[in-house]
């Protein structure tokens, strides 16, 4: 197991030890299973994968991956099959911060490319990098969904909408100053629709 | 002011709680139901209602649920299709964000006609916040016993639980969304069988849009006969249009279908107009899938009738000159939008969704934004344009699910309909942005 590739990461057997969720994690993931028919526990796989993406620092590394078989007692390969086909799940590290800014029509016809420059610029990375002190990554997202508040940029599981220059710099200085890190699963969301 | 069904009460503070909810007559359809209905008197109400399917597809409903196979001692599941991708398209958010107990009523009611002990809620995972919302309705319900055993003392019981997605569009395909709800990738399935047959774990499921199952609340407290009476024809009842790009007023209308587009678009009720004072260049009627049409056809069919908002106005004169309701999502497009860069960003949408299970879609997406990306770097010929239209015409009908189609007939249309912007950037070698739509500086400044 010890040199298994998934994707361009290596699997460290040492790493995966420690790999364990927290007692609240734990419970989150066996109330997800028990939604579901004895047997079938293969199915809570993708909300599980939402959870210790959350729990293990924003992404999933193979030793993540392979301990998320292990409790929904299936083989790793079906956990990184899963992982890989799906966008919201990152493979790889990500700056505490993900925003995902919408291209797609609706948002572009609102100046969705405005704004991915305009972040380009204020943070000095690419669509696809990371900023040097691990706050930010940028990405770019096809349709989230909020087509008549476009444009919109997505942290975590917050939605920022109706977006001008002046409101991505607030909220970027707000997520810098509260450093944590921004996961799909926060229950402190800030919808703005 | 048209009659509202579904949104009537989403102004109203907390009509999120149940308490609120249950003030304003929530849950009497699930009440109506079960004590004085059979399964198939519920079921029979829908069939004379005419609700035809709002994720899309139009099917009507009523039949959808009369092909569910029910074998002795085999589990039948409903499961709700809330992975609401569709670019354009937003109504469903806004109803399970809003509203979630009508979703959660709508969900009960249906699961006792289909005679269902368990449902699931397939929501995408990028509205994760909206999952939160509708799960602390569901808490509720099940405190306040509309969920669980033995519903209003009578011997249903039902179970409702959320699955959030992991993003991707193509699980809004019923046979997608059903793999991926038992944890796998969303590959569509080959039909048959169909899910009606063997659908969830191989059990007889109904999948239904979000829309389409809060739409038998008022159904069966009102009765399908009441509910055919709105609208025009086949298009029966009201529907969530999902309002965006260049118009004055964008957000989440409740329409009775049959109003004209015309009234649509430009009345103070609905749209409020084109942005700017400026002229309307181009509309997609029923979400980036459709065929885009220009103004002329949009507001008026081939024959100089007024289109109107139904199922069979919208597609009169077929592709040539019509396009589809879909999922409702419309998007306008003012004098300055280049069509070959919103194109673009579809084409790119469609080939990042592709599942990439088919040859003609997972290539042929790929083809058309390569190519499109062409006409926007100013290095495309004027014979790229028929490339485009031969690459469309490859994939449609050619894939095991419906996204091959999807990608395919919005670059049909644009070619059809806008063939000469395509020559003109492609003679010009350049490609001017003037559509830069720069509300951004606007604002700014």
């Amino acid at each position: 197991m010890s040199s298994q590739v998934h994707g361009t990461q290596h699997f460290d057997k040492a790493k995966r030890a420690e790999v364990k969720f927290s007692d609240e994690a734990m419970k989150v993931v066996e109330t997800i299973i028990s939604h579901y028919p004895e047997g079938k526990q293969k199915s809570a796989l993708l909300p599980v994968l939402h959870v210790a993406q959350a729990e293990f620092g924003g992404w999933l590394s193979p030793e993540v991956m392979d301990y998320v078989a292990s409790i929904l007692k299936i083989k790793p390969i079906e956990v990184f099959e899963v992982a890989s086909f799906y966008t919201m799940y990152n493979l790889k590290p990500m700056g505490k911060c993900v925003l995902e800014v919408c291209q797609t029509s609706s948002c572009w016809l609102n100046g969705a490319e405005d704004i991915v420059k305009y972040i380009e610029k204020k943070l000095n990375i690419k669509v696809g990098e990371t900023t040097a002190d691990g706050m930010f990554s940028l990405k770019v997202a096809e349709c989230l969904g909020s087509c008549g508040t476009a444009p919109m940029l997505q942290c975590g599981a917050s939605y920022h909408e109706n977006l001008t220059y002046d409101k991505v710099d607030k909220i970027l200085d707000n997520y810098k100053s509260e450093g944590k890190l921004r996961s799909y699963t926060d229950h402190d969301y800030k919808n703005t629709l | 002011m048209g009659k509202k069904l579904l949104i009537h009460n989403d102004k109203v503070a907390n009509i999120h709680t149940l308490e609120v909810y249950r003030a304003h007559g929530g849950y009497a359809s699930v009440e109506k139901a079960l004590k004085t209905m059979t399964p198939d008197q519920v079921t029979d109400e829908v069939k004379k209602s005419g609700l035809r399917g709002r994720g899309g597809a139009g099917f009507p409903t009523g039949m959808k649920w009369s092909f569910l196979a029910k074998p002795e001692g085999v589990n039948r599941y409903l499961v709700c299709n809330a992975d609401e991708s569709e670019p354009g398209t937003f109504k469903d958010r806004y109803l399970m964000e809003k509203i979630p107990h009508a979703l959660i009523e709508g969900m009960i009611t249906s699961s006792y006609a289909l005679g269902a002990k368990s449902s699931y809620i397939y929501i995408r995972g990028e509205y994760f916040y909206v999952a939160r919302i509708v799960e602390k309705a569901i808490a509720e319900a099940y405190a306040a016993g509309w969920l669980g055993k033995n519903i209003l003392g009578t011997d249903f019981s039902h179970d409702c639980y959320v699955q959030v997605g992991g993003g991707a569009y193509i699980c809004g395909e019923e046979t997608a969304l059903l793999e991926s709800l038992e944890g796998k990738r969303g590959n569509p399935r080959i039909k048959p069988p169909f899910p009606a047959v063997a659908g969830l774990w191989g059990c007889p499921t109904v999948v239904n849009n979000v829309e389409t199952i809060a739409a038998v609340v008022p159904i069966v407290n009102d009765g399908g006969e009441e509910y055919a009476k709105i609208g025009i024809g086949k298009s029966t009842g009201t529907k969530l249009i999902s309002a965006s790009g260049h118009i004055n007023k964008p957000g989440v209308y409740e329409i009775e279908l049959g109003i004209p587009v015309e009234e649509f678009i430009y009345s103070d009720e609905y749209c409020g107009g084109i942005r700017n004072g400026k002229k309307m260049k181009a509309v997609v009627a029923g979400g980036s899938s459709v065929p885009i049409l220009p103004t002329e056809l949009i507001l008026k069919t081939a024959k100089g009738e007024p289109r109107l908002m139904t199922y069979e106005s919208l597609s009169d004169g077929g592709f040539a000159t019509g396009t589809m309701l879909g999922s409702g999502g419309f998007i306008v497009m003012d004098e300055d939008t280049s069509i070959v860069k919103n194109l673009f960003t579809f084409s790119r949408f469609y080939h990042h969704e592709s599942c990439g299970q088919c040859s003609p879609c997972r290539e042929g997406t790929g083809w058309m934004e390569k190519i499109l990306k062409k006409f926007l770097n100013g290095t495309a010929n004027e014979s790229d344009v028929n490339l485009l239209w031969d690459i469309q015409s490859k994939i449609e009908g050619k894939t095991i699910c419906p996204l091959g189609e999807a990608a395919a007939w919005p670059v049909a249309a644009a070619i059809r309909h806008f063939k000469q912007e395509f020559l003109d950037v492609a003679r010009s070698k350049k490609f001017v942005d003037v559509s830069h739509y720069n509300r951004l500086n606007k604002i700014n400044a």
